[in-house]
């Protein structure tokens, strides 16, 4: 028994099938992995008839360091579009490995990494700002360097600073910001590329309790705008987890491996009040105990 | 260090005011300027001068004097006679674009060499070890031969400018390029921006403040090779170099000092130009808006 299933009203998707998913989309394509699902899950009955691209496939994926250290064991995962995929576990427990395997940056020791098909983007814990750069043309750089047209650029980058709350920054350098100000920025700067698939390393782990959870809240809010596809989010926090996304799925410390996925049955938009309803308490303490149990074997 | 009895109570109080003063630091940007920050230096210049006053005219016999002339021997007769300040000015002039024309190669060139050992490590990995042997010769050892090669005019005067001025700029952008956030690399690469684009709009301004910080000391190298060549090629047009031989040899103390101080002040003047150059650059940076 791999798998702590939490059921909670619906079905659960479960890493067992998504792998299932997986194998089958390697084999012949899209429309049987389509059914599969819809086999799968009762997700059909509710959503469209066609369920979303899968944006990213892990099938059986290892990392090993040149120094020895195994920092994924075996990880089958899926993750399709319109989904919000939080990963909690422990330091060191190879979360961001799987973050840079699905971006690219990394390459797997064994197993696949589908060739993710949309845009991606990617938010490290340090806003990675440039310090001789305005807020605006932070926001702007990846755009403007990849060569998108300045004409559309532009006023998108104008948008997203609004949306994210620097409307009155936009001239301003990184350093005359807050820790939460600039990590505004660097989701901005990441917005503008309207990415399909968002990458998130532990966005909020370096700021306050406060200014976490407000950008936690805007982070939900960003989602149930579209303005990013699907999103891959690691993190410490379970509540966090719980609060932003459709699954959760627990990670064992290293080497790293899925021990445990949790259906999140709440729907969006999310009200803020979300967290201190008892069915949000009682699946958050769910987690954290599969958390340290996957911690103590 | 703290008492045996209780370390642990007195390294906590002394961490406490380390932080203290560390956050008080942070909080303020730099300490506040005290009457001791501003009255120290004119304080130590004054004893520098006594000091002087005192060797030369109290410690020294009247006949040794010459050794060390008084300060204001030197001032009148090197700086207030029209016919030897025209002479030290004009000998200022050559030296000092010498200087400017080697610091101008030394920037141009060293900044190449840099970027294109960042480019790519099999040039980082050839080129550099004769960068740094260009700095561990003995460059007086040099000057003769490079009088052979390129004779006794400028440019042997602007090639042992270089050679003493460049390692700073090489070592300093090389350093400055190469010390770029690997997140920001992480994502230019995830991006597929590239090269030159990461290099024009990451790499150099990244490395700014250690380029400027090469070319501060490149300047003052500068000033020290325009002189020295000079010095040793004796030949040519005159700079404070051969001033400075002609002096000595004809026992001038007080114009030899007079040539001394003015090439001193040559290299602070190109010294806190870039010093100021490179606050104007990279100080916007650290500001709450830009213009």
């Amino acid at each position: 028994m791999r798998h702590h299933i939490w059921t909670y009203g619906n079905e659960s998707s479960t890493a067992g099938s998504a792998k299932e998913v997986a194998e089958v989309a390697g084999d012949t394509g899209a429309r049987e992995t389509d059914e599969a699902r819809a086999v799968n899950e009762d997700e059909a009955a509710s959503g469209p008839a066609v369920p979303p691209p899968v944006l990213v496939t892990f099938t059986g994926v290892e990392k090993h360091y040149p120094d020895g250290t195994q920092a994924l064991a075996p990880v089958d995962l899926a993750v399709r579009d319109g989904e919000f995929v939080s990963i909690v576990g422990a330091s060191g427990c190879g979360k961001s490995t799987l973050l840079r395997l699905a971006s690219g940056l990394t390459e797997a020791t064994a197993g696949t990494v589908s060739p993710s098909t949309g845009r991606i983007s990617y938010v490290f814990q340090d806003p990675t700002l440039l310090p001789w750069r305005s807020v605006r043309r932070n926001v702007e750089t990846l755009a403007e360097l990849t060569g998108v047209p300045r004409a559309e650029y532009r006023p998108r980058a104008a948008e997203i600073i609004d949306l994210v709350g620097l409307g009155g920054f936009a001239r301003h350098r990184p350093r005359s910001l807050s820790g939460g100000m600039r990590m505004r920025v660097s989701l901005a700067r990441s917005l503008v590329l309207s990415p399909d698939l968002f990458l998130l390393d532990e966005p909020f782990g370096a700021l306050d309790e406060i200014s976490r959870e407000r950008l936690g809240g805007e982070l939900l809010r960003l989602f149930e705008l579209r303005r990013f596809g699907a999103a891959l989010f690691v993190t410490h926090s379970v509540a966090e987890a719980v609060s932003l996304s459709t699954r959760v799925l627990v990670m064992s410390p290293r080497p790293g491996r899925v021990v445990a996925e949790f259906a999140v049955p709440f729907g969006y938009p999310r009200p803020a009040e979300l967290r201190f309803r008892e069915d949000f308490t009682r699946l958050t303490a769910a987690v954290s105990r599969r958390l340290r149990d996957g911690e103590a074997t | 260090m703290s008492a045996p009895g209780t370390p642990g109570a007195v390294g906590a109080d002394r961490l406490t005011a380390l932080v203290r003063a560390a956050s008080r630091a942070l909080r303020t940007g730099r300490p506040r300027t005290t009457w001791r920050d501003r009255l120290a230096p004119v304080a130590l210049f004054a004893i520098i001068i006594g000091v002087w006053y005192f060797v030369s005219l109290v410690a020294l016999d009247r006949d040794r004097r010459f050794l060390l002339p008084s300060p204001d021997s030197v001032v009148r007769v090197a700086f207030l006679d029209g016919h030897n300040l025209a002479q030290l000015l004009r000998a200022l002039w050559l030296s000092t674009s010498v200087a400017l024309i080697g610091l101008g190669v030394s920037i141009v060139l060293g900044m190449a060499v840099a970027i294109a050992m960042s480019q790519a490590r099999w040039i980082e990995r050839s080129v550099y070890p004769y960068a740094v042997i260009l700095q561990t010769i003995p460059t007086l050892a040099m000057v003769p031969l490079i009088g052979f090669w390129f004779g006794y005019g400028l440019l042997s005067r602007v090639v042992v400018c270089v050679l003493i001025a460049l390692f700073p700029v090489i070592s300093s952008t090389l350093f400055g390029l190469q010390s770029v956030d690997q997140g920001m690399l992480d994502l230019f690469r995830l991006h597929r921006i590239p090269r030159w684009r990461r290099l024009v709009s990451l790499q150099l301004p990244a490395a700014m403040p250690a380029t400027f910080a090469g070319f501060q000391v490149a300047a003052g190298l500068a000033v020290v090779g325009a002189v020295v060549g000079d010095f040793f090629f004796k030949q040519g047009s005159p700079g404070i170099g051969v001033l400075i031989d002609l002096y000595r040899a004809r026992l001038l103390s007080q114009q030899l000092f007079g040539a001394v101080i003015l090439a001193s002040l040559l290299g602070v003047v190109v010294f806190t130009f870039f010093g100021w150059l490179s606050r104007l650059v990279t100080g916007r940076w650290y500001g709450a808006e830009t213009p």
